[in-house]
Parts: C-alpha cells; sequence; structure tokens
C-alpha cells in the first residue's frame, strides 16, 4: 500500500470510530446507543491493527466491543423490565456549556501533549536481549506472565474482587439462587440449536488462542474471553443450568488461576530465585501452567461478571431470546 | 503484498491515533457530564478508556519499527479492568433503577413518563 | 500476478455486496427486509472477500482459519437473522416500520 492510500485509510477509520462514538452517546435511544459502542469497539480493533499492535486489537474485539456489548444489552433488558430503560434528554441552557468546554478542553491538552512529549527511548536491545529468556516468543505474553508478572496477578484479583462486588448488589434473599436471570428458551428453536454447535467450535478457538499465544498474538485474556462467550452462550440457549455463588466448581475455578499464579510466585521465592522471578530453564513451564490456570480462571469470572447477581427465579422473568412465552 | 511485516504500522499511523484518541477522551468527557441517563454514562466512560489507551498505543508505536510491547500489555491489562469496572457500574445502575424506578442520579431530573418511549 | 488480479476482483465483489447490504439496512422500510439485505448480501460479500483473503495466504493453514471465520459468522448471522426476526414479530411496531429496534 502506497503511503496515500495509507494515510486516506487511516483517516477515513479515525473518522469513523469518532463518528461511531458520537452516535453511542448522543444516539436516540439506549438501545441504539449501545449498538453503536459494539460497533465503534470494532472500528477500535481495527486501528489497533492499523497500529502494529494485533494482541489489543484480539483484546479489544473480544473484550471492548464483545463481552462490554453483551454486558450493556443485558443491562439495557434490565432496565426495560424496570421501567427505567427511557432516555433522558440532554441539559439545556447556559449549563450544557460546561460539559462541551471541559470535553474540547482536555482534547486541546491531550493533543498539546502529544506534540510537546519528547521522543521516548526505542525497547530496541533492551528487550531483544531479554525476550529470548523469557520463556515465550510473543512479547506482550513475555511482558504480561514475566517480566510485569506482578501486575497481571494483581489484575486477576481485580476481576475477582469485581465479580464480589457484583454478588453482593444482589437482594439478600436471592444468595442462594443461579447466578443471572432466568432465560426461556424454544425447545429444539434455532437459539437452543446455536447453543449446541458453538460451544465446541468456541472450545478450539479459545484454547487455541491460549496456545498461540506462546509465540504469536493470542494469549490467556483472548482465549479466556472467548471461552466466558461460550460459557454465555450455552446458558443463554439452555443448554446447561447456572450455578449458585455456592458451587464448588464455580468456586474452585474462580480462584484456580490466582491461586496458582500466586502459588508460583511463592515457589520461586521460596527456592531463592525471587518473588515472580522466572529463571530462564523453567520460564516457559511456569508461564504455561499459570497460563492455563489464569484462562479457565477468567473464563469464569467474565462469564460472571456478564450475567449478573444471583437472582430467584420468581422475578420479573427475563425477555426470552427466541420469542418463546415463559 | 511485499515480504515485509505486514502489521508494522505506517510512519503516519501514531500521529492519526494520538490526535483520534484525543477526541475521543475529549467526546467521553463532554457524555460523562452532559449525559444524564446512567447507563449512557457507563458508556462514555468506555469512550474516556478507549480513547486513552489508544493515545497510549500511539505513544507505543512513536519512532517506527516494532511497538513497544510494555504499553501493549499495560493497554491490555486496563481492557480487561475497564470491564470489570463496567461490571460494577451497570449492576449498580440495574439495582438502583429497581429501587427507584429511574436510571438517573437523584437531582438530575427524572425520567419522562412511559408514553414518551425511547423509540419517539 | 493472475492470483493477484483474482484477489483483487473477489475482494471487490465482496465490498460490493458489502455497500448492497448496508444500502438495504438503510433504505428498506421494515425489519424483515432489512434482515434479508443484511444476511444475503453481507454473508455472500463475506465470502468472496475470504476467497480473495485465501488465494493469498502463504500455508494451507491461514486457508483453514478463514473458511473456519466465514463459518462461525455464517452461523452467527443466520441465528442472530432468526432470533431478531422472532423478536420483531413479538413487537408490532416494529412491523409496521416505525421501530427503532432493528
Amino acid at each position: 500500500m502506497t503511503g496515500a492510500a495509507a494515510l486516506m485509510l487511516d483517516l477515513l477509520l479515525v473518522v469513523l470510530v469518532a463518528f461511531a462514538g458520537w452516535a453511542a452517546l448522543a444516539g436516540r435511544g439506549v438501545f441504539r446507543a449501545v449498538v453503536f459502542f459494539i460497533a465503534y469497539g470494532l472500528l477500535v480493533a481495527l486501528g489497533w491493527v492499523r497500529l502494529g499492535a494485533v494482541n489489543v486489537a484480539l483484546a479489544e474485539a473480544a473484550i471492548g466491543a464483545g463481552l462490554t456489548g453483551v454486558l450493556l444489552l443485558a443491562t439495557v433488558g434490565r432496565l426495560e423490565r424496570a421501567g427505567a430503560a427511557r432516555d433522558v434528554p440532554l441539559m439545556r441552557g447556559a449549563a450544557a456549556w460546561v460539559p462541551a468546554l471541559a470535553g474540547l478542553a482536555v482534547t486541546g491538552a491531550l493533543v498539546w501533549a502529544w506534540f510537546a512529549l519528547p521522543l521516548p527511548e526505542s525497547p530496541g536491545p533492551q528487550l531483544a536481549e531479554a525476550l529470548p529468556r523469557s520463556g515465550v516468543e510473543n512479547p506482550v505474553t513475555a511482558v504480561l506472565l514475566n517480566f510485569r508478572s506482578w501486575d497481571t496477578l494483581l489484575e486477576a484479583i481485580v476481576l475477582l474482587a469485581a465479580l464480589l462486588g457484583v454478588w453482593m448488589l444482589g437482594r439478600d434473599g436471592d444468595w442462594t439462587a443461579p447466578l443471572g436471570l432466568r432465560q426461556h428458551v424454544r425447545e429444539g428453536g434455532v437459539m437452543a440449536g446455536f447453543g449446541r454447535v458453538l460451544p465446541p467450535l468456541g472450545l478450539l478457538v479459545g484454547v487455541w488462542l491460549l496456545w498461540a499465544g506462546a509465540d504469536a498474538p493470542g494469549g490467556a485474556f483472548q482465549g479466556g474471553t472467548v471461552l466466558a462467550a461460550v460459557i454465555v452462550v450455552a446458558l443463554m440457549a439452555g443448554v446447561a443450568a447456572p450455578p449458585g455463588v455456592d458451587a464448588l466448581p464455580l468456586r474452585v475455578a474462580l480462584v484456580l488461576g490466582p491461586g496458582v499464579f500466586l502459588g508460583a510466585g511463592l515457589v520461586l521465592a521460596a527456592l531463592g530465585a525471587g518473588f515472580l522471578t522466572l529463571p530462564e530453564a523453567q520460564a516457559k513451564a511456569v508461564i504455561v501452567a499459570v497460563e492455563t490456570a489464569l484462562t479457565l480462571s477468567i473464563a469464569v469470572t467474565l462469564a460472571g461478571l456478564v450475567l449478573g447477581p444471583p437472582t430467584a427465579p420468581n422475578g420479573a422473568a427475563a425477555r426470552t431470546p427466541d420469542g418463546a412465552r415463559p | 503484498m511485499t515480504g515485509a511485516d505486514p502489521f508494522l504500522p505506517a510512519a503516519h499511523a501514531p500521529d492519526v491515533y494520538a490526535l483520534g484518541g484525543a477526541v475521543l477522551v475529549g467526546l467521553g468527557v463532554w457524555g460523562l457530564l452532559a449525559l444524564r441517563h446512567l447507563l449512557r454514562r457507563v458508556v462514555a466512560f468506555n469512550v474516556i478508556g478507549s480513547g486513552i489507551f489508544l493515545f497510549f498505543g500511539a505513544i507505543a508505536a512513536r519512532g517506527g519499527g516494532e511497538p513497544d510491547p510494555v504499553p501493549q500489555a499495560l493497554i491490555i491489562t486496563g481492557i480487561v479492568v475497564a470491564l470489570s469496572a463496567s461490571a460494577l457500574a451497570v449492576t449498580l445502575v440495574a439495582a438502583l433503577a429497581q429501587r427507584r424506578g429511574g436510571a438517573v442520579l437523584p437531582g438530575e431530573g427524572r425520567q419522562p413518563p412511559e408514553a414518551e418511549t425511547d423509540a419517539k | 500476478m493472475w492470483l493477484d488480479l483474482a484477489s483483487f476482483a473477489l475482494t471487490a465483489l465482496g465490498l460490493f455486496f458489502f455497500v448492497a447490504g448496508t444500502a438495504g439496512l438503510l433504505r428498506f422500510p421494515d425489519t424483515f427486509s432489512r434482515l434479508h439485505a443484511l444476511t444475503k448480501a453481507d454473508n455472500l460479500g463475506l465470502g468472496c472477500v475470504a476467497l480473495g483473503v485465501a488465494l493469498q495466504a502463504g500455508h494451507w493453514t491461514d486457508v483453514l482459519k478463514l473458511v473456519l471465520i466465514w463459518a462461525l459468522a455464517l452461523l452467527a448471522a443466520g441465528t442472530v437473522a432468526q432470533l431478531v426476526a422472532r423478536a420483531a414479530l413479538a413487537e408490532p411496531r416494529a412491523r409496521k416500520g416505525e421501530g427503532e429496534r432493528p
């Protein structure tokens, strides 16, 4: 691609992203806004590919557009049932200028910062020297699971904390109820069929993303997100029943990733290598073990975040995905 | 297509996406302040987030060559944390709506009555 | 050379179908005809683009991945079209074409 054509493509993409972002914020109707947000996330993912960050593009498409989209759509459904999905008109009058000016000021400051920032030091030689000793070939996986594994360990715990926060918001009487709203699926209908065809394929893609993440774009977060989507689709299609918060397998799956991660760190510290400092010889094995456990926990935690707090079945029935009456 | 890595960013890409990211952050800040439906505010929070990520990612791609993986790893971490925060936020919004029958903060007006649906 | 030309033609054809599907989405009056335009034209368009890209693939596993992507997109599009149509049937205002929700 010639330089001018590439520049046109990037400019067009940025304009489309900004337009979709605008529509996601100011479009008529909350439902429409959410749909535009999903389109926005997919366009942003294309932008990541253009920036050479394929790992981030996968995460943005799967998490930023996909799972966040499902989460927001499910919330529109919940709000509809609570009679709170109607839109609220924008502010008018003099007060409406304050947000506009604030937004312009922030954009202006960032643009100024971009041109004022000194060029960062190239990561080249330092990284090229450390990468062969990291145990993996994908530099992003090396950073996530080796060089800065502290961040990733704490992030896994943040995910768990967020899920606990979501569960806290359920009603007291519903604590032992199954997670999320009830789904009513027509026997033998389209959704039921989809729920049977997708999981094996999704399982394949998720595990492959995890495995490929060692030396190609992919990894625990991207793979775990695909697996989370499989879990959500299977539950929506009624292929499996959602567990309650007291189900032992669920709890084991939730803490397995952070547990193995923390355990690996402690064992390495006890062996004298230092907490989460991976010796070159064992690096690959430790990363694979931690990533596998982490993928499972990420999948279950993300699915739990999308499903929402435990809800007793006697509440208002969920909207059926394929129009069947409850 | 030549043998060069097709995923290497073009020389202009960091500038274009950094400025795009700056616009998105501004849009999101406007939305967070101006929009009163709480679900729209969650969307605005996510737009701010992805704008910051794009800006940060553009910094990682400056200077040409292979983009710096450290910001990329931090951005992936950020995307996941943004989802956790959004999940907590929408659950709070849904809980508020169930108790008050509206998804607007107290003192910021009320939702229009049922007759004026958002489909208008 | 011929391979490049075939790729170009197939991708262009695919893009044409995408444009047609999008035009239908924007111009057609009600949910059902919009779905008709979207699912048919876009699936065909994606197939053409995937075929065009497959001709440039360096390895057969890349072709396999493209086929998998196309199959998954077909499956998802077909299912979603069915679900949206059923939801629209239950919602009368969508039938009259004045509905906000597709």
